[in-house]
């Protein structure tokens, strides 16, 4: 951030914080024991303002002893420590200062007149170690929850981010256009077939855009979702396309974020078994370990065919939604072996809560 | 003009879907000037057809299996009049700068393959340059070759520019060493210096252009003139610029 106007900001209070603190320290003196009001005054106020200066060392036990993570012993033992060796300095410091001040007129013997009162100087400085490290906790709580804030927004920006890119690529212009352009060539070797292959397709787009507007479905609905994919590809592919499924019962009822896997069975197929001549199949599995749902996207794929950029692209959504809407617990593995290539999902298994 | 228009043609059809064929069928059947001789799946096929059936006109896809439309394209050269479809539009730019005929975006609906075909006939019989010139002339700057198509007779290879060891001049044509084997393919070697990537491929002679990671060394020859050694075992001359463009190189890589 900005280290500067950072510190700068936390100096502030010590324009100021030297005059309630003198004026109560001089009034500590007077009150208490045989020293003038000018004697008071005039060690009180420069003690203060040199000694507030000690204060700041709160700032560093604040910070070395969080509130939320450390035990009351600890707390208590740290905080008071500190406190006596403040007290302390502000002694000697009060002590020094007399010393010097002796030697001006008016004030003669005021060294001796403190001896007897460093005992409230000790307790006063101790106090206002106290305040000090009360004032650095607000400090550092109102920092913390300004950094989880901003955290909280970061997240949610790139979480609305990867939804809206996953949204944008989640009908594949090319997609269409080849769909057409099959149904046009259906249209007078095969009518039914090519009037089935309308209602597959207006079925398809009809789900997507009802499942668009969900941020999160069952399993079992995006496997439906990617059955009629499959189904209007197979049109096109015919008997180069395969596909094989393994979805555990368990698993079908595990939420995850909307078109999660749509990009990717899409990447399947025009990045592998397209470019296959023989062509291939699309394998999908998933299954429930524990508390993580895991699910493999798995296809046939040429080895010697150069790496494509645009399915880097869809892995990449996939990763970042995952990353912005589970962090850590989620990850996604992508490997290429031989003639497969492979995509690893593992997320936390939720479950719809019955109402 | 007339002449051609009175012509028959000769047509292949290329695409990896069957209905796509299909389609590009049915919109020539009422044209009985044009005879579909071939229908090929990929790419190999299509280059195998051309050499066989020598088409006037030839309907490619550009995404198939293992060769692309462009693919097909450089390593048939001028034997045929190319109209690209395809569902991508992105790749117009390019389809003309290859000198294709014409661009058809799928679904593809009469009107446009008939404009097509007008365009196909109007350019027959003109002189055509040479296409693999052109395909390195429409490679974006900053982009280089993945790999190179040659063809011999009707097999074609793809040699992945990791595994070309050099290319050498030969008159019209460029010898590429790969893997122990030489593939001829008629093509300048400035146009294949300039299909690849400089920071791995260095011009060492006239005649010359090396794979970086092959110098195994470098030995003085003659007078002026140096000699380099590769881990394959062929030795290449080296003239007095490339030495110092082969220097440059290697002292970057450190």
């Amino acid at each position: 951030m900005e280290p500067l106007a950072k510190q700068s900001q936390d100096f502030k209070i010590y324009r100021y914080a030297w005059l309630p603190l003198a004026a109560a320290v001089t009034y500590l003196l007077k009150t208490s024991g045989n020293l003038s009001w000018l004697d008071a005054a005039a060690l009180g106020v420069p003690l203060c303002v040199i000694g507030q200066f000690e204060l700041v060392a709160a700032k560093y036990t604040c910070k070395f002893a969080p509130l939320q993570r450390t035990t009351v012993w600890r707390l208590a033992a740290t905080h008071v420590v500190a406190a006596q060796v403040i007290g302390l300095i502000w002694v000697v410091l009060a002590k020094v200062l007399a010393n010097i001040l002796a030697q001006q007129t008016g004030l003669h013997g005021l060294d001796q007149r403190l001896a007897a009162q460093t005992g409230i100087v000790y307790i006063a400085a101790n106090f206002f170690y106290y305040l000090a490290a009360a004032y650095y906790y607000v400090l550092l709580a109102q920092a913390a929850s300004h950094q989880a804030e901003a955290r909280a927004m970061e997240t949610s920006i790139l979480a609305r981010d990867a939804e809206l890119k996953a949204l944008k690529a989640q009908i594949n212009p090319h997609f269409l256009f080849n769909s057409l352009n099959s149904i046009s060539a259906l249209t007078s070797i095969d009518a039914a077939r090519a009037r089935e292959m309308c209602l597959l397709l207006a079925d398809f787009l009809r789900m997507t855009l009802r499942l668009g507007e969900k941020a999160q479905i069952p399993l079992s609905q995006e496997i439906e979702l990617l059955e009629k994919f499959l189904a209007i590809e197979k049109v096109r592919f015919g008997a180069r396309l395969t596909m094989e499924m393994a979805i555990e019962e368990q698993a079908r009822r595990c939420l995850v974020p909307t078109l999660l896997l749509q990009p990717l069975v899409e990447n399947a197929v025009t990045h592998g078994i397209a470019k296959l001549t023989e062509g291939g199949t699309v394998r999908l599995a998933a299954t429930n370990h524990g508390s993580q749902l895991a699910i493999t996207v798995e296809n046939s794929m040429d080895p010697d065919a150069p790496a494509d950029r645009k399915g880097g692209m869809g892995l990449r959504n996939v990763r970042e939604r995952l990353e912005a809407r589970y962090g850590k617990e989620a990850s996604v593995r992508a490997t290429a072996e031989e003639d497969t290539f492979r995509v690893n999902l593992s997320l936390p298994a939720e479950y719809e809560e019955k109402a | 003009m007339n002449k051609n228009a009175k012509r028959n043609l000769r047509a292949i059809i290329v695409d990896d879907e069957e209905l796509a064929r299909s389609i590009v069928r049915e919109l020539l059947r009422p044209h009985s000037e044009i005879q579909v001789v071939a229908e090929c799946v990929n790419g190999f096929e299509a280059v195998k057809a051309v050499a066989e059936y020598k088409p006037d006109l030839l309907f490619l896809d550009v995404q198939m299996p293992k060769l692309t439309g462009f693919d097909v394209l450089e390593l048939i050269g001028r034997e045929a009049a190319v109209i690209f479809v395809t569902a991508y539009d992105e790749f117009a730019m390019k389809a003309f700068e290859v000198h294709a005929v014409d661009y058809l975006l799928k679904p593809v609906g009469r009107e446009r393959l008939e404009a097509a075909l007008e365009r196909a006939k109007a350019r027959l019989g003109e002189k055509r340059p040479e296409p693999t010139e052109l395909s390195a002339a429409a490679r974006p700057p900053g982009e280089y070759a993945e790999r190179i198509v040659v063809k011999d007779g009707t097999k074609v290879t793809l040699i992945p520019v990791e595994k070309l060891d050099y290319a050498e001049a030969q008159d019209d044509y460029v010898a590429l060493a790969s893997e122990g084997k030489k593939h001829l393919k008629q093509q300048t070697i400035a146009s294949v210096e300039a299909s690849l990537d400089p920071k791995l491929f260095v011009r060492i002679h006239r005649s010359y252009v090396v794979n970086l990671e092959r110098v195994a060394r470098i030995e003085p020859y003659g007078k002026d003139s140096k000699l380099a050694i590769l881990s394959t075992g062929a030795r290449l001359p080296v003239s007095r610029t490339g030495y110092a463009r082969l220097k440059e190189l290697l002292d970057e890589r450190g």
